[in-house]
């Protein structure tokens, strides 16, 4: 447990000592929504519908922006052979990467969704809704970009791949994530949201643990 | 072995093993075993497949053909063996205390306190600093420092002294004279000839000329 505690540990520090990756992130986040307006013409009828969509288009595409980060620089110097050799099973490392991920990537996005919502004209019932789909969909999107970073993680230059892997498994995530926000059977669509959350957060670290160690540096 | 003997007796041994990468052979069929307490030199031009033998020793690789085995290793007492490649595994934005905990941890601190450790490898005013400050030697010297922190009886070394210089040439060779007097193994490729104190321990390998 300790090894697994000072795994977070490590990761939180490197991410809190890495400087403006966080703030690009949110600020990537957030331009992303305030383009729309721009793009569709200031309808705001026509805003607020398609604000649930913008927002968890917006959080999905930061989302891939991080991926790179996750365990491209433990390849680059080294430690990521080192973990495959160390005490702690290399699921337990990519499950304290993920749990980092979500922290340092998702987290900041979930905070500055407000900014968001405001931006796209969206009402305050509407807004609660899209803070909950956010908080429980976005770790199903952070596993399933786990599992995309660990199968390309050793190709070179393969920081673009792995987007590319991940869009067509975040599908469902974003059509339960949308259908939560909407106003009708929403609870049906978070229950489901929820239920792939569950599911990828548990099966990723292993999948990702055997897509390193099957992979040759 | 002496009176120091810290490991249970472990001996790896390779029959016809033959190393690559991406399919072409790089060795030929190696035949080789290493006893507690005894070193495995590997010399050869470059690319005559040190690195790749290493790595394959460490299960990162596939061996081509061939077996190789740890005899006498507990699958429960978990990985047995140290590999410190080229590259150090140092995170320039931790210090270099925090880098060595890290590792202490996720490997079990078995062996030296973070302290001693630093101390046996001529970095204990260091630890402070942050790693991205260290010099490519002292950061070579951090990597070291991995292997005294948790005990492991197989030690993986590709060139252990790059970047080192003269005393750090001495610090390998006592590091690793301290290690097989624990009754453990080492295997290292290095260009740079390694003199243990007593030669008896070693045994040389030259990969790539055919025998």
């Amino acid at each position: 447990m300790s090894a697994f505690r000072a795994m977070l540990v490590r990761e939180l520090r490197l991410a809190r000592r890495g400087g403006g990756d966080v703030l690009t992130l949110v600020l990537f986040f957030i331009i992303v929504g305030a383009i729309v307006p721009f793009a569709v013409g200031p309808d705001r009828e026509l805003l607020a519908r398609i604000a649930p969509g913008m927002v968890w288009i917006a959080a999905f595409l930061a989302m891939l922006l991080g991926l790179d980060r996750l365990f491209r620089p433990d390849h680059e110097d080294g430690s990521l052979i080192l973990l495959r050799q160390a005490d702690l099973p290399l699921s337990a490392v990519v499950a304290a990467k993920l749990i980092t991920h979500w922290l340092v990537s998702a987290l900041p996005l979930i905070v500055a969704s407000p900014f968001l919502a405001m931006l796209l004209a969206m009402d305050v019932e509407t807004f609660w809704r899209m803070l909950i789909s956010l908080l429980v969909g976005t770790p199903a999107l952070a596993a399933f970009g786990a599992v995309g970073a660990a199968v390309t993680v050793a190709i070179r230059r393969g920081g673009l791949i792995a987007p590319i892997l991940v869009a067509p498994l975040s599908i469902p995530v974003l059509i339960f994530g949308t259908g939560s926000i909407s106003a009708t059977q929403s609870s049906a669509a978070l229950l489901f949201l929820a239920a792939l959350s569950l599911m990828a957060v548990a099966l990723a670290p292993f999948a990702a643990a055997l897509a390193i160690s099957s992979g040759e540096d | 072995m002496t009176s120091r003997q810290v490991f249970p007796p472990l001996s790896l041994r390779a029959t016809g093993l033959v190393c690559g990468r991406g399919g072409m052979a790089l060795t030929r069929a190696l035949d080789f075993s290493v006893t507690p307490g005894r070193c495995l030199l590997l010399r050869g031009a470059n690319g005559s497949g040190k690195t790749t033998l290493l790595l394959t020793l460490a299960g990162i690789v596939a061996p081509l053909d061939g077996v190789f085995a740890l005899e006498g290793s507990d699958a429960e007492t978990g990985p047995a063996l140290h590999y410190c490649g080229h590259r150090n595994a140092v995170k320039p934005r931790l210090t270099v205390a925090e880098n060595l905990c890290f590792w202490a941890a996720v490997n079990g601190a078995t062996g030296l306190s973070i302290d001693a450790a630093l101390q046996q490898v001529g970095l204990e005013r260091l630890g402070d600093l942050d790693a991205g400050y260290l010099s490519a030697g002292q950061s070579r010297r951090l990597a070291l420092a991995r292997l005294l922190v948790s005990l492991r009886p197989l030690w993986l070394l590709d060139e252990p002294t790059a970047a080192l210089d003269a005393e750090g040439h001495d610090l390998v060779t006592r590091l690793l004279d301290n290690h097989l007097d624990m009754g453990g193994l080492a295997i290292a490729a290095t260009h740079d000839p390694i003199t243990l104190p007593d030669p008896a321990r070693m045994e040389t390998v030259v990969l790539g000329a055919r025998p």
